[in-house]
């Protein structure tokens, strides 16, 4: 229900399906449930299906946030 | 964008941690519930219950769909794997959780049951097309996130006119079940509302139950990171005292959630009136059946099943637990006759049910 | 296969001479008693026998016959022996193909000469269609400890001890799941299956292991609660330090696994006073199977398995009752 993770589309085929790659994982995976998809887009995978596109730049702006918290931790950098 | 790494910098947790420190009131008690089990998982796994003040207590929500799904369904898989013209497939979650009388799947295996585990419910669609002598049955389970999938089968079964497929469906909804946690006196102050269900159903579906519970809710991603920020936003509305929903999920979730899916789960199966679900009980408008349109592929038509409730174990207290009115070191048999390898109620039965989880890592702090 | 082939008549040893014996030929094999006559260097004896039922039988980066090779080599070389001798005993399903045999007795023929042993002795059997995962191998290997050496055990893990671990862990899981049918995934993942006699050799020219232990199925996780509950001790171990090869960790993933319970065929984990730790680990990495080596942790009195996770936490590395399942949860 939850395990689903975010893999790059690297081939698309016919009758709704794609190749995505997850560092060098390979699968065929079904895009049915996505209204596009291009190659190069990020999906979010569940039990062989497409689930939705990542928003990208959502993305970004969530490591960013992310980024400089851990830029301002009080412990410095490698610190524990 | 290989970018989990900036999702689990441990100094960016060390920040949260720090900032929600700071965000709340060191007299109170903050009891923030997980709903969903891969949000347990990544709890866990990473220690941050350990990261938070002592006065935020995580409280373990119902798990996942392994943990609610009734004995009875079980059973009702077991029968099916027992005729010796089906071959049931089968998540792997599935496979050891134990009927009435304690059978499994993998029992039933290793007795001669054709039963297979699939990562995906399109290889038991292919199964059933390279196989055309046996009767495939997929066996079903999941809420919102895993329906769409098992709705996209179906009509791939329709359309290649297969004779010898058919779907076990046992798909359940996630705001009854939020709704039932949060009903009685759990006591709790907020949610963190399940990721990759809200990925296909928007952010919608929860706000009726947060503004009737008058409890927030933030969906939260299923890194360490999320859930750090989820629970930093529940401190903060609480101290507001809002009862919102929010996303902090946004790279995934939308808040009109994935439309096609919907649409397409809502082509092929309908809304229960009633679905029991494991230590909640029987609720109104809990569980998916496959629409009478697609009754060649409904296994429950196809198959003469027997559906026998079955009682729970008479000192589980999973309800209790699973409302988080009660924790895992209450109920009197956790541990001893309750245990991952030999399960008696749904909160043990799946490794992120809370007692699983429990027993596993320790009590959360 | 037919069963002809195992009733032990003609078939069988027309097809022991033309396919076993002339892959596996040496002075020992070639004089076709049914038993080995066999000289050992001085020393004391170690023995050590698997029965391998991998499914599917080829995977990427090797197949069942190098796999039982490779196992039982490694069996005997983490008892600080350096192997020598094995039998192959086969167990063949009638319809098996005799190309895929003849492909598994091939591997067998390269594992050994590449694990510098050679098998003495062998036996055939047939069974019915349908009562064998196509072909059943059981090793058994011979090999001798080196005289003036303390064989290493699983019982003699001491608090202090630093432990040592030669590479990534979870290729040969993830490689085996990767084909398993329904879980279908393409990608460089390949076995690890290799001999390790080799590297116990270099590490032996260092110092002396107190544990040798070769993760096979269950993975690390599994190999190190065997040790820490042989001893009666406990172990921790860094996160950080334990490899795990990209694709590896995203099969894993993927699947919803821990690559730290995937099998492996080509690593071992040594524990060793702390005061040998460099000098083994220098000697680790100086051989081909051991670049990527590592200390990984210490042995503890206090019992269990902890995992010092990269986050900054600890959580316990349970002894699993079973191979864990792919989930969708």
């Amino acid at each position: 229900m939850c395990l689903a993770l975010p893999a790059r589309v690297v081939e698309l085929h016919p009758d709704q399906v794609a190749t995505v790659d997850l560092d060098g994982v390979r699968r065929r995976v079904s895009t049915a449930l996505l209204e596009e998809v291009a190659v190069g887009d990020y999906v979010v995978l569940h039990v062989g299906f497409a689930l939705t596109r990542l928003d990208v730049e959502e993305a970004e702006a969530t490591l960013a946030l992310f980024a400089q918290l851990a830029a301002d931790d009080p412990a410095g950098p490698g610190g524990r | 964008m290989r970018y989990t790494e900036g999702l689990r910098d441990p100094r960016a947790a060390r920040a949260l941690a720090e900032g929600l420190r700071r965000e709340l009131d060191p007299r109170r008690r903050y009891r923030i519930m997980e709903f969903c089990g891969g949000h347990t998982h990544t709890l866990c796994r990473y220690g941050i219950p350990g990261m938070l003040p002592a006065n935020v207590e995580l409280v373990h929500g119902p798990g996942c769909p392994v943990c609610v799904l009734p004995i009875s369904r079980v059973d009702q898989a077991l029968q099916l794997a027992a005729r010796p013209e089906v071959t049931l497939c089968t998540y792997g979650d599935m496979l050891r959780v134990p009927g009435r009388e304690g059978r499994s799947l993998a029992a039933a295996r290793a007795g001669g049951a054709d039963v297979r585990v699939v990562y995906s419910p399109s290889d038991a669609l292919a199964l059933a097309r390279a196989r055309p002598e046996r009767q495939v049955v997929f066996f079903a389970v999941g809420f919102e996130t895993t329906t769409p999938p098992t709705a996209v089968v179906v009509r791939g079964a329709a359309a290649q006119g297969l004779g010898n497929f058919s779907v076990l469906c046992n798909h359940v909804l996630t705001p009854p079940a939020i709704d039932a946690v949060l009903d009685g006196d759990a006591g709790l102050d907020g949610i963190i509302g399940p990721g990759h269900v809200c990925t296909v159903v928007g952010t919608g579906p929860l706000v009726a139950i947060a503004g009737a519970r008058r409890v927030p809710i933030v969906v939260a991603g299923f890194e360490p990171l999320d859930l750090l920020q989820a629970i930093g936003m529940l401190v903060a509305q609480i101290e507001a005292g809002r009862s919102d929903v929010e996303n902090a999920y946004t790279r995934s979730v939308r808040p009109e959630g994935n439309p096609k899916a919907m649409a397409t789960v809502d082509e092929v199966m309908e809304v229960r009136p009633r679905f029991a679900l494991r230590g909640l009980g029987e609720l109104p408008h809990a569980g998916l059946r496959i629409r009478p349109a697609w009754a060649a592929w409904d296994a429950e038509r196809r198959f003469e099943l027997v559906d026998e409730l079955v009682a729970d174990h008479p000192a589980c207290i999973c309800g209790s637990i699973l409302r988080g009115a009660k924790r895992p070191s209450d109920c009197r048999v956790f541990g001893t006759a309750c245990t991952p390898d030999t399960p008696l109620g749904a909160c043990m039965v799946s490794s992120e049910g809370a007692c699983a989880a429990w027993f596993e890592y320790g009590a959360p702090r | 296969m037919e069963l002809a082939h195992g009733a032990g008549g003609r078939a069988t040893a027309q097809l022991v001479r033309e396919l076993f014996r002339a892959a596996w030929s040496n002075p020992v094999l070639d004089t076709e008693d049914d038993a080995a006559l066999v000289d050992l260097p001085p020393g004391r004896v170690v023995f050590s026998t698997d029965g391998h039922v991998v499914s599917p039988l080829e995977f990427p980066g090797g197949d069942i016959g190098r796999l039982a090779v490779n196992g039982t080599v490694n069996d005997v070389a983490m008892l600080g022996a350096r192997p020598l001798w094995l039998s192959v005993g086969l167990i063949l399903e009638e319809g098996l193909p005799l190309a895929v045999l003849a492909r598994v007795v091939a591997s067998v023929a390269e594992a050994a000469r590449e694990a510098g042993v050679a098998v003495a002795t062998g036996d055939t059997k047939v069974v019915e269609r349908g009562k064998g995962d196509g072909l059943f191998l059981t090793t058994t290997g011979l090999g001798v400890v080196p005289p003036g050496r303390t064989p290493p055990s699983g019982r003699s893990a001491r608090p202090g001890d630093v432990l040592l671990l030669s590479g990534p862990v979870g290729d040969h899981g993830a490689a085996v799941l990767s084909v398993r049918e329904g879980l279908a995934f393409d990608g460089p993942i390949r076995s690890d299956t290799r001999p390790l006699g080799g590297l116990v050799e270099a590490m032996y020219a260092a110092a002396s292991p107190h544990v040798l232990r070769d993760p096979t199925r269950g993975g690390l996780a599994t190999a190190l609660n065997e040790i820490a509950h042989q001893s009666g001790v406990g172990l921790t171990v860094d996160e950080a330090q334990v490899a795990v090869r990209a694709p590896v960790a995203a099969l894993a993933e993927l699947l919803g696994l821990d690559p730290l319970y995937l099998a492996n065929e080509g690593q071992l984990v040594a524990a060793c006073a702390p005061a040998d730790a460099p000098a083994l680990l220098a000697a680790m990495r100086a051989h081909p199977d051991g670049r990527e080596a590592t200390a990984i942790g210490h042995v503890e009195a206090e019992p269990g398995v902890r995992l010092a996770t990269r986050f900054g936490g600890r959580r316990p590395l349970r002894w699993l009752a079973a191979d864990p399942l792919p989930r969708i949860c």
